[in-house]
């Protein structure tokens, strides 16, 4: 504090000493050539940072505008709570869509929830080095596997199988979408979980050893209630991926406006509906407006799982 | 005199380096052992072997008996967890867990199969009362251990350790992080815990080893020099080391 109460007054002393150029920039805060260098790179850190701010802005406003026309020309509870989308008698409900987008983000993380805390314990706790570092490098490829390649896997491989193992006429269906995203959230669950795990201080596992509590008791009644802040996290996470997740799904669920009323039946999600139908939606049409409604729907969404995680995360920096 | 806990010829190593050698220690019942030597003498590592703590630390080998009450607890038919619930200890730094007051207390008894909640309620009582902070947490046993102080905390681990009815506790400078208070508070509950308990504690303090405990073990190097009666040490050492030590020549 006290060196930057002083400052002012260096500078001052200096400015006396100096001649006119020097003194012209001196009133822009500039000194000299590596100051001006300074200034303009800051100016392009500001610029690159402000862009992300920019494009979340465009990107609400946009959805804002855009979407709300045909919210306002549907009627609100028409529009969310309408079972039926049929664009040729302009029957826009979207209460399909949100019920299977909220079915397969709930089916992904009953099944990748567990499966990922797991691992994450496993690679944080007992594991040795080796193994670890095998099924590290598999977590990481599987989370660097685009999500078009999820699609058409699961589109040759899945799909038929659940035809056969169930007797169905179609494979495509809500469980198919639910096994694709469950694998799709699995890394960023095991990352974020392990990490927390491992962030557990050795302390507390110790004392957990010294009270007569096994390897695997310790594990399960003290690491994983220490890092529940982090794992919370990871299961947000894995929410937020689930949701917003589009081209996998589209070619596995059958992309038919349905509503999920089980497993086995061919669905369509919020992500799906949009992408599947606005290269058919004339512009300027009630349909195109209420895909863009749609959007503003997910996009809400996402916003809410932030606001969640967000609260997750400044909790685990108040532990 | 009884020892209930001893060592015979007891060595170990950390990879190349030999941190016990050839310890024959012996440790009475119902009284307090005080291990001292400067820092890296090896008295924090015996402490741990005689619960296997050491275990944990890969790398460590061990030769020589540890016998407690007539068992050698590297006997392969020896359950680690029997011996670590029998065989109690409380760390340096406070450790108690992320949670309640009440379920750090509970955790050891919870795991042990204790389910029954006035049971559970009793012995979280009767630990707190023995670690002598009971009327000092009774009326917020809900609330997070975290939110104690250092030493609250260190006697929250103390009736943590209480709780699963040891036999033996180990004490690795439990006071070393705290204030002369709470450590006084705590050397008192040493003096009271022997009654019911065999104390086995590492210090730094010469002060708090002549104050606590009945015997001394003194370390350097790995070697035990020299054990006996605490005043004997103090008065009348025999070996030059353990008198150059304990008059604050070296360590």
């Amino acid at each position: 504090m006290g060196d930057m109460s002083s400052m002012p007054e260096q500078e001052k002393k200096s400015e006396e000493k100096t001649s006119g150029m020097t003194r012209f920039k001196n009133r822009f805060g500039l000194r000299s050539a590596r100051d001006v260098v300074e200034f303009i790179v800051h100016a392009i850190f500001f610029l690159c940072g402000f862009v992300a701010v920019a494009c979340v802005l465009f990107i609400s406003a946009y959805l804002i505008i855009s979407g709300l026309p045909a919210i306002a020309e549907i009627g609100v509870v028409d529009f969310l709570f309408g079972t039926t989308w049929n664009a040729n008698q302009e029957q826009f409900g979207i209460l399909p869509f949100i019920l299977t987008s909220l079915a397969g983000t709930a089916g992904a993380i009953l099944i990748g929830v567990p499966i990922g805390i797991l691992t994450a314990m496993f690679l944080a706790k007992v594991a040795n080095n080796k193994v670890a570092a095998v099924i590290r490098s598999a977590v990481s490829l599987l989370a660097g596997i685009p999500s078009v390649v999820y699609g058409l896997v699961g589109m040759m491989v899945l799909v038929p199988a659940i035809r056969e193992l169930f007797h169905l006429a179609s494979g495509a269906s809500l469980l198919a979408a639910i096994v694709v995203l469950a694998i799709m959230i699995l890394p960023s669950i095991i990352n974020v979980a392990e990490t927390s795990l491992r962030a557990v201080p050795k302390e507390y596992e110790e004392a957990s050893l010294a009270l007569g509590a096994t390897h695997i008791e310790t594990i399960f009644r003290v690491s994983l209630p220490a890092a529940r802040s982090g794992v919370a996290t990871a299961i947000v996470l894995g929410i937020g991926r689930a949701i917003g997740e589009a081209m996998a799904i589209i070619m596995v669920s059958g992309n038919v406006a349905n509503m999920p009323t089980s497993l086995f039946t061919s669905v369509r999600f919020l992500t799906t509906a949009i992408a599947s139908e606005m290269n058919y939606a004339t512009v300027g049409s009630l349909w195109r407006d209420a895909l863009f409604s749609i959007g503003l729907v997910l996009f809400l969404f996402i916003m809410l799982i932030n606001v969640i995680l967000n609260v997750f995360i400044k909790n685990k920096k108040e532990d | 005199m009884d020892a209930i806990l001893k060592t015979e010829h007891l060595n170990l190593w950390y990879g190349d380096n030999h941190a016990l050698k050839d310890v024959n220690l012996e440790m009475p019942e119902h009284q307090v052992t005080a291990l001292i030597g400067p820092s890296g003498c090896g008295k924090s590592t015996f402490l741990k072997t005689l619960d296997r703590m050491n275990d944990l630390i890969p790398g460590v080998r061990i030769e020589g008996q540890v016998i407690y009450r007539d068992r050698n607890i590297f006997d392969p038919q020896v359950d680690v967890t029997w011996l670590r619930r029998h065989v109690g200890m409380v760390f340096q730094k406070p450790n108690p867990f992320p949670m309640s007051i009440y379920d750090n207390i509970a955790y050891g008894p919870r795991t042990h199969g204790i389910r029954g909640k006035k049971e559970l309620d009793q012995i979280v009582e009767n630990s707190l009362r023995g670690a002598a902070i009971w009327d000092e947490v009774k009326d917020r046993l809900k609330k997070s251990a975290l939110s104690l102080s250092g030493g609250q905390q260190q006697r929250i681990c103390i009736a943590r350790a209480l709780a699963v009815e040891p036999d033996v506790l180990l004490m690795d400078e439990a006071t070393s992080a705290l204030d002369p208070i709470s450590t006084a508070k705590i050397e008192d509950l040493i003096a009271d815990l022997k009654k019911s308990y065999t104390i086995v504690i590492v210090t730094h303090n010469m002060q708090q080893a002549t104050r606590v405990s009945d015997r001394c073990a003194f370390f350097l190097h790995g070697e035990l020099v020299e054990s006996g009666e605490t005043e004997q040490i103090f008065s009348v050492p025999k070996d030059k080391r353990t008198e150059d030590y304990i008059t604050g020549r070296f360590g």
